[in-house]
């Protein structure tokens, strides 16, 4: 009887502990709605949303967050153009071309170049990328949209490689063969039949790599050269909204429009990676479906 | 050569040329980093507070921030997300409420790290009055690094073969002690791994401990839980953004980078050489 009490004690009490990641983003939500709400009291929400100018610190004030969201917009479509294509050539390699030993060096290569801190990377854009672009294109500042993208797409590289490698991984390899038997050879063979039954997949291990960069916080803050104007080039300066909350919030009076104003920004950005990781659920799980793989 | 050998020719290169420019980035940043922060490397540099604004002595402090904010994520995040993951793999009653838990340690794990900032913010410095502070920052590290650990955790009690479960069960042990005696030693290894990279993840991170617990300077070590304290990659933004010296502070920051790099490469090469080791090991 002892022991039976003491099993479901020692249940319920893991049971609570585990609930901690629910409680944590439950907190999350309601602290970004709490502190980020009575920004609307002072502006509207499409005023908030599509404002083209801002200027917290300005008297007026003026609390208009699309040069934020198009700065992180410009840098994401930059860093996706980089990293898929090289993430997925890169998993293809590592799928089709590389044999065991090979696979086994280059493997932990990228799970390195993914445990490199962003900061580190920020750094390298600032004193090596940055000065290099400048001189390459002739441009006056090297810090700008470009050269964020660039940084960007290099971390991202190791989320889309290895989820997108683990996509190709599943399919199943009569597949493979039965194309093999039709006399196509290896490219046709990857591009027609390989990466079509693994694109759900990839397009996850895309998503998920464009959630990444839309999250990054210190690389943008050091290179994107923190202009918060509508950009109308790559060579502009642009102020993604994670440098704007990272560089701001030092300066903002606790309780003050600004204030609110940087939590519902992260409000806005929490809002968009969840959009990106429910949508990466979604596609996976129909994926697994139609593969067969359960779940 | 017939058309379509051409293509394949064609494409392989490109699969080639982007591994090659992945690993190429690899070096490019391990070798700028260390040939110009080996320069700034000495004792002295390890060991020392920093003088003169920032621009002579050392950067101990921010070693020592750095030490204690990790150790603080870990010891926070560990029990924590152990017990999730056991609740999980272990107890877990096919109901709803595990797919809510499945789906929240998912969303928490794309959270971006300045939102955790905001929390840490709100919650531990202000509303519990923590202040910016080592016991602020520890704390939001380990909410950031949580959905890391339950999924090693989890991936690693999987891994335990059920039979051992069974045969534990079929002798009349109960089931925490199946779990306390059978399945966490051998899950052992690989829940160390998980953490290992999550140790990495903790000691890089910027934006969460910017506004809960790094400063700029401090003139020594802390001394309590309750001190702000300088973090090796916050030291690194703040050298390259502020003060006066950008030359000089572009050198030491060069230095830090290194050590950080360093740091984080020898924990995740770590936790690989042990993973591989214990993969030879459950296939032989």
């Amino acid at each position: 009887m002892m022991k039976v009490s003491r099993e479901k004690m020692i249940q319920s009490l893991f049971g609570v502990l585990a609930s901690g990641s629910l409680i944590f983003l439950l907190g999350i939500i309601l602290i970004l709605f709490q502190q980020g709400l009575p920004v609307f009291r002072i502006v509207n929400i499409f005023q908030f949303i599509g404002g083209q100018s801002w200027y917290p610190t300005a008297d007026p004030a003026e609390f208009g967050i699309l040069p934020l969201i198009l700065g992180t917009l410009w840098i994401t479509v930059g860093a996706m153009l980089f990293c898929i294509p090289v993430g997925i050539g890169s998993a293809l390699f590592l799928h089709e071309i590389a044999g065991f030993r090979l696979r086994s060096i280059l493997k932990p290569i990228i799970e390195i170049l993914a445990g490199i801190p962003s900061i580190v990377y920020g750094f390298f854009g600032m004193v090596i990328i940055a000065p290099f672009l400048q001189n390459l294109l002739d441009i006056p500042v090297g810090l700008c949209a470009l050269t964020a993208s660039l940084i960007l797409g290099i971390m991202a590289v190791p989320t889309v490689c290895s989820l997108a490698e683990d996509a190709l991984n599943y399919v199943p390899k009569s597949f493979r063969e039965a194309s093999y038997a039709l006399g196509a050879n290896r490219w046709q063979t990857l591009t027609r039949v390989v990466i079509p039954a693994a694109g759900s997949g990839i397009s996850t291990a895309i998503i998920l790599g464009m959630s990444r960069v839309v999250g990054e916080t210190m690389t943008v803050l050091m290179v994107a050269g923190g202009a918060a104007v509508i950009p109308k080039s790559f060579l502009n300066p642009v102020r993604p909204m994670t440098a704007t909350i990272a560089a701001e919030m030092g300066e903002a009076a606790v309780g003050s429009p600004h204030y609110h104003a940087l939590f519902a920004i992260g409000l806005v950005l929490f809002l968009f990676t969840m959009v990106f990781n429910v949508v990466a659920e979604l596609i996976s799980r129909k994926y697994r479906l139609k593969l067969g793989l359960g779940r | 050569m017939k058309k379509n050998t051409r293509i394949q020719f064609l494409g392989f290169g490109f699969l080639y040329l982007s591994i090659i420019l992945a690993v190429l980035t690899l070096g490019a940043i391990i070798y700028f980093i260390t040939v110009n922060g080996i320069k700034v490397i000495s004792w002295e540099f390890l060991t020392r507070v920093p003088r003169h604004a920032m621009t002579q002595g050392g950067i101990a402090p921010a070693l020592v921030g750095t030490f204690y904010l990790t150790v603080g994520a870990i010891l926070f995040a560990l029990p924590m997300g152990l017990a999730c993951a056991i609740y999980l793999t272990e107890y877990s009653p096919k109901s709803s409420i595990v797919n809510l838990l499945r789906m929240s340690i998912n969303n928490l794990a794309g959270v971006p790290s300045v939102v955790f900032g905001l929390f840490g913010l709100t919650v531990f410095v202000k509303f519990c009055g923590f202040g910016v502070s080592i016991l602020s920052g520890s704390l939001t590290l380990g909410i950031m690094i949580l959905p890391g650990i339950i999924s090693a955790a989890q991936e690693a009690l999987i891994a335990v073969p059920q039979s051992l479960r069974e045969a534990s069960l079929a002798l009349g042990a109960t089931q925490w002690q199946t779990i306390r005696k059978i399945v966490l030693p051998s899950a052992t290894p690989g829940i160390l791994t998980g953490v290992i990279l999550s140790v990495g993840r903790a000691a890089g991170e910027t934006a969460p401990i910017m506004f809960t617990a790094a400063t700029f300077y401090t003139r020594g070590f802390p001394h309590s839980v309750m001190d702000e304290v300088m973090a090796l990659p916050y030291h690194i933004y703040a050298l390259m953004t502020e003060g006066t010296f950008p030359e000089r502070q572009t050198m030491i920051a060069y230095g830090c980078a290194l050590l950080l790099l360093f740091l984080v490469l020898m924990v995740s090469g770590l936790a690989i050489y042990l993973r591989q080791k214990q993969r030879k090991y459950e296939f032989v």
